[in-house]
C-alpha cells in the first residue's frame, strides 16, 4: 500500500513519543484499542489548571503507520491548545491532513477516541464530570 | 554499494537463473514449433526439447519421464492430483486426509471437492508445524482414497516425515499426494524412496519460469491415474490437454539440472547464512521462531517480534522484501492461517517475518538485514505501549481493552 508522505514523515520521524507521569493530577491519560485488533494508542496531556492550555502531550502507539501518525498529528495539534479547543479534534481533520485512504480511517477515529479519553481522564481527576461523546462510531 | 531493497521472499518466486533464459531463448523464435506437430522438422525439435526436459526434471525427483505431466504451475497441478484422483477414485471412496496450514491450492479444492461429496478431513499440525505417521493414520477410514500432505511448508519451512507418511499410506492401500512445491529443488526429494504417489511442483520457484509446473504421477506400485480437467487433445497421456509450453518447459528442465547440480552445496550455504539471520534476530527480546527448527527447510526462518505490530513493522522493513503474517494490508483483519492454526495467537501472528533467502542472496544482505529489522523493531518498540507495559511487568492480559 502506498502511504502518503505526510504519514511516511510522522512514521519516520514520530513528534511526542513518550510517557507523562499518569499519576500526576493534571495529567490525562487515554488507552484506547486493542492488541488483537492491530492498534493500541496512549495519549497523554498535561494541563496548565490554571489556563486549561494543555502544555504538553505524548503518544506512545502500537499499530500501522497510520495509526503511528494520527496519534504523531493529533500531540502537535493538541499542545498549546484548551481542553475545549481540544474536544473540536475531529477524526476527518485528521483523515484530511494526512490523506488516509478509506481503510485508514478507523486510525483517524481511534486518535480522535483517544484525545477524548484523555480529557475525560485528566476531568476526572479533577473531580468534573466527564464528556459523553454523542458520535457513534462503530 | 548494494542495491536495495533486497529481495528475501524467495519462498514467493525466484528471480530467474541466467543460465535458464539462455537455454529458454531458443525456443521463443527459432524453434517455436508445437510440440504436438508430428509431420514436419519445427515440431520435432519441439518434441526433442520437451523430452529432454522431461528427463532433466524426472532425474531431480528420481521418476521416470513417463510420470512427469506438465502443467501451468503448482496450483494446477494440486488441483489436478485431488480433483483427478478424487473423480478417478469415486467408487472406491470419498475420504481425503489434509493438513489445515497445506496452502490455499490444497485447502480450497478440497471445499471445493467437499462440495461434490467428498468428506475431507484436515489434521491439526503440532505445535512445529508438522503432523505426525500416527496422526494421519490414525484419520484413515475404509472409504480413504487420498492423503495430501505438503512436503515443506511455504511460510515456516518445517519439513513432514513425507517418506513414513506413504509408507503408512501404502500399507493401507491410499495414495500419497504430497505439494512439494517449496521443497523440490531445495532438498533431495525422491518419489520412490519417499513412497510418493504424486508430487505437485513448479519452475518459478527454483529459479526457473513462471507458469509451468509439473505433476509427478506414479506408473507403478501402484499405477495412479488421474481424471483430466482440462477437455482437448489429449496431451500428457491424457491427463492435461493443452499445446505444451516448450520454453516454459525447456527453461524448467534446464532450472531443474541446476537444481540437481548445486542443490547440496547451495543448501549448505543457505543454511548457514539463515542460520546466521536467525541467531542475529533472536538476540531481540521477546522474538520467537515459529514452527520446527529442526526439520525444515535450508533457507527460510519466520520469526515473530512480540508488541510490535506487523503492518507498521512491514513500513519499518522497507529495504528488504519479505512477507508478513499479517494480513492487515488486504481488507481482512486475519492474521495468517498457517500461524493461527500452528496455535499462536493473533498478535505473535501479526507480527511475524518470513524471510526466504535464495541463490542470489549474499552474506552482505543477509548482514544489512540483520541491522535493518534490528533497528526497525528495537524503534517500534520504543514507541509502543504495550512494550512499555511489558517492561513494567503489566500483565496485557489482565487489562480490560476497549475492543473496536
Amino acid at each position: 500500500m502506498a502511504y502518503s508522505e505526510k504519514v511516511i514523515d510522522h512514521y519516520q520521524n514520530p513528534r511526542n513519543i513518550g510517557t507523562l507521569d499518569k499519576s500526576s493530577n493534571n495529567v490525562g491519560t487515554g488507552l484506547v484499542g486493542a492488541p488483537e485488533c492491530g492498534d493500541v494508542m496512549r495519549l497523554q496531556i498535561q494541563v496548565n489548571d490554571e489556563t486549561g492550555v494543555i502544555e504538553d502531550a505524548k503518544f506512545k502507539t502500537f499499530g500501522c503507520g497510520s495509526a503511528i501518525a494520527s496519534s504523531s498529528l493529533a500531540t502537535e495539534w493538541l499542545k498549546g491548545k484548551t481542553i475545549n479547543d481540544a474536544l473540536t479534534i475531529d477524526n476527518m481533520d485528521i483523515v484530511e491532513e494526512l490523506a488516509l485512504p478509506p481503510v485508514k480511517i478507523h486510525c483517524s477515529v481511534l486518535a480522535e477516541d483517544a484525545i477524548k479519553a484523555a480529557i475525560n481522564d485528566y476531568r476526572t481527576k479533577q473531580g468534573l464530570e466527564p464528556i459523553v461523546d454523542g458520535k457513534k462510531h462503530y | 554499494m548494494l542495491k536495495l531493497p533486497i529481495y528475501l521472499d524467495n519462498n514467493a518466486t525466484t528471480p530467474m537463473d541466467p543460465r535458464v533464459l539462455e537455454a529458454m531463448l531458443p525456443y521463443f523464435t527459432e524453434y517455436f514449433g508445437n510440440a504436438a506437430s508430428r509431420n514436419h522438422p519445427f515440431g520435432w525439435k519441439a518434441e526433442e526439447a520437451v523430452d529432454y526436459a522431461r528427463e532433466q526434471i524426472a532425474k531431480l525427483i528420481n521418476a521416470s519421464e513417463k510420470e512427469i505431466i506438465f502443467t501451468s504451475g503448482a496450483t494446477e497441478s494440486n488441483n489436478l492430483a485431488l480433483k483427478g484422483v478424487f473423480e478417478m477414485y469415486r467408487e472406491k471412496g470419498n475420504h481425503i486426509i489434509t493438513v489445515n496450514i497445506e496452502h490455499k491450492a490444497i485447502i480450497d479444492t478440497c471445499r471445493h471437492l467437499e462440495k461434490q461429496g467428498a468428506e475431507v478431513t484436515y489434521l491439526e499440525p503440532q505445535p512445529d508445524g508438522r503432523v505426525t505417521v500416527e496422526q494421519v493414520e490414525a484419520a484413515i477410514k475404509p472409504n480413504t482414497i487420498l492423503i495430501s500432505v505438503m512436503y515443506g511448508n511455504n511460510e515456516i519451512g518445517c519439513i513432514n516425515p513425507i517418506r513414513e507418511i506413504g509408507e503408512m499410506a501404502h500399507k493401507h492401500g491410499v495414495l500419497l499426494h504430497t505439494d512439494a512445491t517449496q521443497s523440490i529443488g531445495k532438498i533431495p526429494v525422491d518419489v520412490l524412496t519417499d513412497n510418493i504417489d504424486l508430487a505437485s511442483f513448479t519452475g518459478h520457484k527454483m529459479y526457473g519460469p513462471k507458469g509451468i509446473g509439473a505433476l509427478y504421477v506414479r506408473r507403478k506400485n501402484p499405477r495412479v491415474k488421474v481424471t483430466s480437467q482440462l477437455d482437448g487433445g489429449g496431451h500428457e497421456r491424457g491427463m492435461r490437454s493443452g499445446t505444451l509450453n516448450v520454453t516454459g518447459i525447456v527453461g524448467f528442465g534446464k532450472a531443474c539440472e541446476l537444481a540437481m547440480n548445486e542443490m547440496a552445496e547451495e543448501g549448505v550455504r543457505l543454511a548457514k547464512l539463515r542460520d546466521k539471520l536467525e541467531r542475529e534476530l533472536l538476540t531481540l527480546e521477546e522474538s520467537y521462531v515459529n514452527g520446527s527448527t529442526e526439520h525444515r527447510l535450508p533457507h527460510v526462518t519466520n520469526i515473530s517480534f512480540k508488541y510490535v505490530e506487523g503492518e507498521g513493522l512491514m513500513m519499518g522493513v522497507k529495504d528488504i522484501a519479505v512477507s508478513s503474517g499479517s494480513a492487515c494490508t488486504s481488507a481482512s483483519l486475519e492474521p495468517s492461517y498457517v500461524l493461527k492454526n500452528l496455535g499462536l495467537d493473533d498478535e505473535l501472528a501479526h507480527s511475524s517475518l518470513r524471510f526466504g533467502l535464495g541463490r542470489f542472496t549474499t552474506e552482505e544482505q543477509i548482514d544489512f538485514a540483520i541491522d535493518h529489522v534490528k533497528t526497525a523493531v528495537i524503534k517500534l518498540r520504543d514507541m509502543s505501549p504495550l512494550w512499555e507495559m511489558f517492561k513494567e511487568g503489566i500483565d496485557l492480559k489482565s487489562i480490560e481493552w476497549a475492543e473496536h
